[in-house]
């Protein structure tokens, strides 16, 4: 294999990985944002299907952002020392929400005295849920906008603070909230249990896809000021115009498919636009990975590690693929509802036939 | 850093050690179907689900956090020890992902298929702590490359993953986790039945948790005596400090307690063996111990604290040992420990000593390392974050985990221990 082709590839699993978080991780902290817009009657009945829909999946799916951090440090350890260094504000404040999200979640599935505190762990799991989003695409946003690349001798504000808040990097923030909130709600109507709920959710999607759309416009205008060469290459590359065309055509499908409410097709629909904005990003950057500073190859670890780790990942997929594939196929058929589910489960806890104890 | 390791170990431990004691405990259930068993299966997943959680997103700051506060240790180090976190990565995955299927699949798969999810976790969780420490080894004995100029050339990632405290520290550390927990779980249970001696939830609770806890406590011991050894040879400055030894000597005295004093290089107030840490260290009652005062004090951890420190440990974990052998007495007897009541007082007085223990044998590591970072190669101050204000940061997130703590405590008892099905 020729050297310089290996970097390539373990920087494409990494931003596939990344990919795979934000469509599947990503909806999570969405449903999160649902459980915090939850209104109308049928508030707590959101509530429940959005506890039930991610409960099984949302520690699986986290694990994606871990993979990411992990191939960062060991294929592209330079990428990762410095991100770590410009970005530790938003780093920093991201983990936090990471771990309220995470742990309130997981107290309030636990906690059954359905005490107030109980709706405590569900409002700071949705608040976390909301920052969380804004504050990943405020960082990416100052990556991609090269604003990270600061003197080192900068005042600490013009190098720790002013790269991720501009307005631009607020876009990004903005739109990757938009994104993960718009696929939670296509998700949920292809799970919710009766018709109106699946009504409720459908609203949802489809307003989210008016935010969505806002945003996209928002980041390109601020973009279009700081960062020209992203819009450029966005214009120019050859991949541009196809990348281009299947997130229109795939975006269209997708709000066609909710509007005809044709929720499965929706949900397919809806992966490949939010994908292509992901794989926009690292063409618009490649080959930087810090623009300016770091690209592909420059930052790449030695070759021995990059051939071992992907040894490590080819191991890797063998074991994890069929297992996400039994976890998926396990809670996300449609043969029985998440509610009947959880209803049998405690149904057998506390019923099972005695045998004669001893 | 060492505050979210603190913390993020207490749960890594219940995480290597809890999936064990709920799959040992539907077995039962499947075996001989008495409710009992499975009302323990399903508590204990929940624990479980709670600590697990939890874990995760703990470890998740940790991974962040290598870069937050070490950058250039991590672009040092990231080519040479990624391999293990990578491999913890997949089990990361698989551990994760069988933790859903089994908490939430009761129903939904046959109750073999369950069964062994839950033993997909109980061994990825395993699998995950060993290569996270086989990365900690390194640390210690750091191997697998060549310093060029101060630079890493000629890696060998898989070398530096089998380092040579890699095997040592993984077995110390993974009978850990299981003396643990198996400890902990023995003492509540052991609580509970000082109250109520008949209750068969707690009588079979107490049961399992030994099963679990008496064979890695008494391992414990050899198994430290053999990490002592290693240490011995490779890190003879933190041999020192461990046992409050300055001066070089053969047939060198053991210290048992006692307040090192760094000014004066003397250890007061301990119990002396003649000979005996020339034994411990070597296997001969004459091999010469180098003391501190062999080395510039540059080179010096922090002495009363890494002594202090491998004191609790081996003072808890000499009492760990003891109530096994006690157990392991009253089962030769073919006696419950459950009816032996001194036997149920001690286990719950020794509730919390395997988690004081595990913190304490990380200080032993960690602060009996420094002023190293890697051994030998890097100086911990050098390794540091360009960032200033960090004490912002460490104040948020040291509040944000003592409140989880509490949380998690107060869940655990309350959710899970406390109540009993009518
Ligand atoms: C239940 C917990 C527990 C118990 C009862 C013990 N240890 Fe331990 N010890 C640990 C938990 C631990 C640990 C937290 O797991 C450490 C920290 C790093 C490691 O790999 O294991 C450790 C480290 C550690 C080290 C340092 C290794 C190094 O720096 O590479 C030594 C020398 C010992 N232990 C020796 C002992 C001895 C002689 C014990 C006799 C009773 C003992 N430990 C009991
Ligand atoms: C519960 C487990 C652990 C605890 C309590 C702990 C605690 C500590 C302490 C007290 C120090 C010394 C701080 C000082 O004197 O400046 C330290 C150093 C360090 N440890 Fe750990 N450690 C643990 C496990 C680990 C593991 C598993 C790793 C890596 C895989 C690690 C990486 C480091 C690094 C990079 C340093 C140097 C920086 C520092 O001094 O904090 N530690 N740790
Ligand atoms: C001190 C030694 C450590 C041990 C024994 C250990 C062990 C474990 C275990 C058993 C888990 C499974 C989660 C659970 O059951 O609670 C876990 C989770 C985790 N650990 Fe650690 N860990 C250690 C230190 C570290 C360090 C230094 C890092 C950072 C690189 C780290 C990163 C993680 C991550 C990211 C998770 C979450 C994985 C998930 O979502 O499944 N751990 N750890």
């Amino acid at each position: 294999m020729p050297e310089p082709l290996l970097p390539h590839v373990l920087a494409f699993v990494t931003m596939l990985a990344l990919n795979a978080y934000v469509v599947l991780g990503g909806a999570d902290f969405g449903a999160g944002v649902w459980d915090l817009l939850a209104r109308g009657p049928r508030k707590d009945v959101q509530r429940e299907a959005i506890a039930h829909g991610i409960g099984p999946i949302w520690e699986a799916n986290h694990v994606w952002i871990i993979l990411v951090v992990v191939l960062l440090f060991t294929c592209f350890p330079a990428v990762y020392a410095y991100l770590s260094v410009a970005l530790h504000v938003p780093l920093v404040l991201m983990l936090f929400g990471i771990v309220l999200r995470g742990s309130a979640f997981t107290f309030r599935a636990y906690d059954s005295t359905n005490s107030p505190v109980q709706k405590w762990w569900g409002r700071i799991f949705s608040i976390a849920s909301t920052v969380t989003p804004v504050v990943l695409g405020m960082s990416v946003g100052a990556i991609v906008s090269g604003a990270i690349v600061t003197p080192p001798d900068a005042t600490f504000t013009a190098r720790f603070l002013t790269p991720w808040l501009s307005p631009f990097a607020i876009a990004v923030g903005g739109l990757t909230l938009a994104v993960f909130a718009f696929l939670a709600a296509v998700y949920l109507t292809v799970e919710a249990e009766t018709h109106d709920l699946q009504e409720d959710f459908r609203r949802n999607a489809l307003g989210a896809a008016v935010i969505v759309g806002a945003c996209a416009l928002a980041t390109l205008i601020t973009g279009r000021e700081t960062v020209s060469k992203l819009t450029d290459t966005l214009l120019t590359h050859t991949l541009a115009i196809p990348l281009q065309i299947i997130t229109g055509v795939a975006a269209l499908s997708a709000i066609a498919a909710l509007v005809t409410r044709r929720y499965r097709i929706a949900r397919a629909a809806a992966v490949v636009p939010v994908s292509a904005i992901v794989w926009g990003w690292a063409l618009a950057q490649f080959p930087w990975m810090v623009p300016g500073v770091h690209s592909v190859t420059s930052a790449a670890a030695p070759a021995v590690t990059q051939r071992l780790v992907a040894y490590g990942l080819a191991a890797g997929a063998v074991l994890v693929v069929p297992s996400l594939w039994v976890l998926f196929s396990v809670f996300k058929s449609d043969t029985m509802s998440a509610f009947e589910r959880v209803d049998t489960a405690e149904y057998r806890a506390t019923d099972t036939p005695p045998k004669e104890r001893s | 850093m060492a505050m979210s390791l603190a913390f993020h170990i207490i749960f890594a431990v219940m995480g290597i050690g809890m999936p064990l004691l709920m799959v040992l405990a539907e077995r039962q259930w499947l075996r001989t179907r008495q409710p009992v068993w499975l009302d323990l299966a399903k508590r204990w997943s929940k624990g479980t689900a709670i600590l697990f959680a939890v874990g995760a997103v703990s470890g998740t700051v940790l991974s962040f956090e290598l870069g937050l506060l070490w950058p250039t240790f991590m672009e040092y180090a990231g080519p040479i020890i990624g391999m293990p976190f990578s491999l913890e990565g997949i089990a990361f995955f698989t551990e994760a992902i069988f933790l859903g299927v089994y908490l939430y699949g009761w129903t939904k798969l046959s109750a073999r298929a369950h069964w062994w999810a839950g033993v997909a976790v109980a061994v990825s969780g395993t699998v995950s702590g060993i290569f996270v420490v086989f990365a900690n080894a390194w640390m210690n004995s750091p191997t697998g490359f060549t310093l060029v100029d101060g630079k890493p050339v000629a890696l060998d990632p898989i070398a530096a993953m089998l380092n040579p405290a890699a095997l040592p520290q993984a077995l110390h550390m993974t009978l850990a986790a299981f003396a643990t927990t198996g400890i902990a779980v023995a003492g509540i249970h052991a609580w509970m039945l000082r109250k109520d001696r008949s209750s068969p939830f707690h009588r079979a609770a107490l049961a399992v948790a030994l099963w679990i806890a008496v064979p890695a406590s008494l391992l414990q011991i050899v198994s430290g005596d053999l990490s002592a050894k290693f240490v011995a040879k490779t890190q003879p400055v933190k041999l020192a400090a461990l046992e409050g030894h300055f001066k070089t000597e053969r047939g060198a005295t053991l210290r048992i307690g006692g307040i090192p004093n760094e000014r004066t290089r003397e250890t007061p107030y301990a119990i002396e063996i003649p000979k005996a840490l020339s034994f411990l260290a070597f296997a001969d009652f004459d091999a010469e111990v180098k003391g501190l005062e062999a080395f510039p004090e540059s080179d010096w951890p922090p002495v009363a604290v890494v002594h202090i420190a491998f004191q609790i440990m081996v003072g808890l974990g000499s009492l760990m040992a003891l109530a096994s052998l006690w157990v392991v007495v009253l089962w030769i007897r073919k006696r419950a420990p459950a009816d032996s009541r001194p036997l149920l007082g001690f286990l719950a007085l020794l509730t919390p000593a395997g988690f004081i223990a595990v913190e304490a044998g990380w200080v032993v590591t960690e602060v009996g390392r420094q002023p190293w970072i890697i051994q030998g190669v890097m100086r911990t101050a050098d390794a540091v974050t360009p960032m200033p204000g960090l004490v912002v940061p460490f104040l948020a997130f040291t509040a944000l985990y003592i409140f989880l703590g509490v949380i998690v405590a107060w869940l655990l008892w309350a959710q899970i221990i406390r109540t009993r099905p009518a």
